[in-house]
């Protein structure tokens, strides 16, 4: 009876020194991995919040035309149909992200990287592009033609 | 001259015991057959790896990273270092004959079933190597900072991105941020010089210690034939001699491709830019490049490119744990159904190459 009881204090005691020892363990392997793995993920840059860009005088851009406006730090497409009008999409695929460009030979909006075709109101219309591009709003202030993000 | 290298050798061996390893390279020998010619591919891949090494090192003393500096130190290195084009033209050339001859050793290995018990962890570092060779060469073309570069990094990391759960965090991870910039340059430059060597210096040595202990496999069927009938050559000198001689042409081969083919820099990164017509990533990638061009936008409610990927994601996992599930061929017997598939896998790959190169 005794030595039963001898027996049970030492496998408590041997239970906590286990358990002592293991989350020490792993307390120590977290103070060093959790730094690594902060140090690996980039900083947020403060970004600079664009509202609004110019993107020239209306005169200067052509009928049946587009052009990549940076817009902060992301690439905007402004496109002037033939007939005039003035769109603005996000100018990155939404398939793998490359930067789109206007055809005039098709009327399109293309994607060189998978041949992913979108129409002049951003619809995607072929190849593999899942969703349409993001629009921006146009507008025109004494010739000067102004994109900003739609709200 | 002799008693002094005999000398050498003694006091070498009075202190490390070289005799055993002596003992153990002179008892070693290749088998010889009809598919004997697939054993040089390895050691051609080997070559065109310390090639790397040492034009990597060269290159170097003049790269600069940084997207104001890259592009600018490879042009430095290419018009005005001395003879700075042969090296850059002879790693780029190197680099894709690396891959080359690591897809036909790859697929000789398995067409033989020399994967097979017990050459599992052969099998196993050889793929890792080839994946890493590929993330030697992903990373390495974003170097130069061109304009193909930097789309091909953007398309790359997307696709990384894809992957549900984890893909954004990995994606931020390797680009360093949201978006491709001087940032991931700065990365891909610590990957490509410091992280995959490291490791794959690592998963090599495992490699040729397993080759070196458990010699040559034999293909199955053409293994124990009668005791007597057996050829073999002797691995030292005889092998290795027509190892360096192929070395010696594959040399010659890669100074002939690097000085009437240099290796073109292009035009400079412009993150303001559309992706240039006629964009294509480097050949090896190009059957999974055309396969996510052809696959449909939406596949029922999930978006083609997510399938697509994580279809080629289960195949190459499925590929590397062969081993494991070809039971067959480790208890010695024929296994057609692996035949087939591998058959099909590079009829797939040259289909939707050719395809890549044409639409």
């Amino acid at each position: 009876m005794k030595h039963d009881a001898g027996g049970k204090v030492q496998k408590g005691k041997r239970d906590f020194l286990k358990y002592v020892l293991g989350g020490g363990l792993v307390a120590w392997a977290v103070s060093i991995l959790y730094p690594l793995f902060a140090y690996l993920k980039p900083p947020k840059q403060a970004e600079v919040e664009v509202s609004s860009v110019k993107a020239g005088k209306l005169s200067a851009i052509e009928k049946d035309s587009g052009m990549i406006v940076r817009f902060g730090n992301k690439p905007v497409i402004l496109v002037r149909s033939a007939g005039g009008e003035l769109r603005a999409f996000s100018a990155t695929c939404t398939h793998l992200d490359c930067t789109v460009q206007y055809r005039k030979d098709m009327g399109v909006i293309w994607c060189a990287c998978h041949n992913g075709k979108y129409d002049l109101n951003g619809k995607n219309i072929a190849g593999p592009p899942p969703r349409p591009l993001d629009e921006y709003r146009v507008v025109v202030q004494r010739e000067e033609v102004l994109i900003s993000k739609k709200s | 001259m002799k008693t002094r290298l005999t000398k050498f050798y003694a006091w070498i061996d009075e202190r490390v015991e070289l005799e055993d390893l002596v003992n153990f390279m002179g008892k070693k020998y290749v088998p010889v057959h009809r598919h004997s010619i697939w054993y040089y591919f390895g050691g051609v891949t080997l070559f065109l790896f310390l090639i790397q090494v040492v034009t990597g090192i060269l290159l170097l003393l003049y790269y600069k990273s940084g997207e104001e500096l890259a592009f600018e130190s490879i042009q430095f290195i290419m018009s005005k270092v001395q003879f700075g084009w042969l090296i850059r033209s002879i790693h780029s050339w190197a680099a894709n004959l690396f891959i080359l001859t690591a897809v036909i050793h790859m697929f000789s290995v398995y067409f033989g079933k020399a994967y097979r018990k017990p050459r599992e962890i052969t099998w196993l570092t050889g793929m890792l190597m080839l994946f890493l060779g590929m993330g030697f060469g992903f990373s390495g073309y974003l170097l130069p900072w061109n304009e193909l570069a930097f789309f091909a990094t953007k398309v790359g990391t997307d696709i990384a991105g894809v992957l549900p759960f984890v893909g954004k965090p990995i994606m931020v991870f390797l680009r360093g941020g949201e978006e491709v910039t001087g940032a991931t340059l700065s990365r891909f430059f610590g990957f490509h010089v410091a992280v995959f060597p490291g490791i794959f210096t690592v998963l090599l040595g495992i490699h040729l210690v397993l080759v070196q202990r458990q010699g040559m496999s034999e293909p199955l069927g053409m293994e124990n034939p009668e005791e007597a009938e057996r050829k073999t050559m002797p691995f030292f000198p005889n092998f290795l001699l027509r190892d360096l001689l192929l070395w010696l042409i594959v040399l010659n081969l890669l100074a002939i491709l690097a000085v009437f083919f240099p290796w073109e820099l292009g035009k400079k990164a412009d993150p303001f830019a559309p992706a240039p017509a006629g964009i294509l990533p480097e050949w090896y990638f190009l059957f999974m490049f055309q396969t996510l061009k052809l696959i449909p936008a939406k596949l029922l409610v999930v978006d083609g490119e997510v399938i697509g990927i994580m279809l080629f994601g289960i195949a190459g996992l499925l590929w590397m744990v062969i081993p494991f599930w070809d039971r067959k061929s480790s208890r010695g017997e024929q296994n057609r159904v692996v035949n087939y598939i591998g058959l099909f896998v590079v009829g797939y790959i040259i289909l939707f190459t050719i395809l890549g190169w044409v639409l």
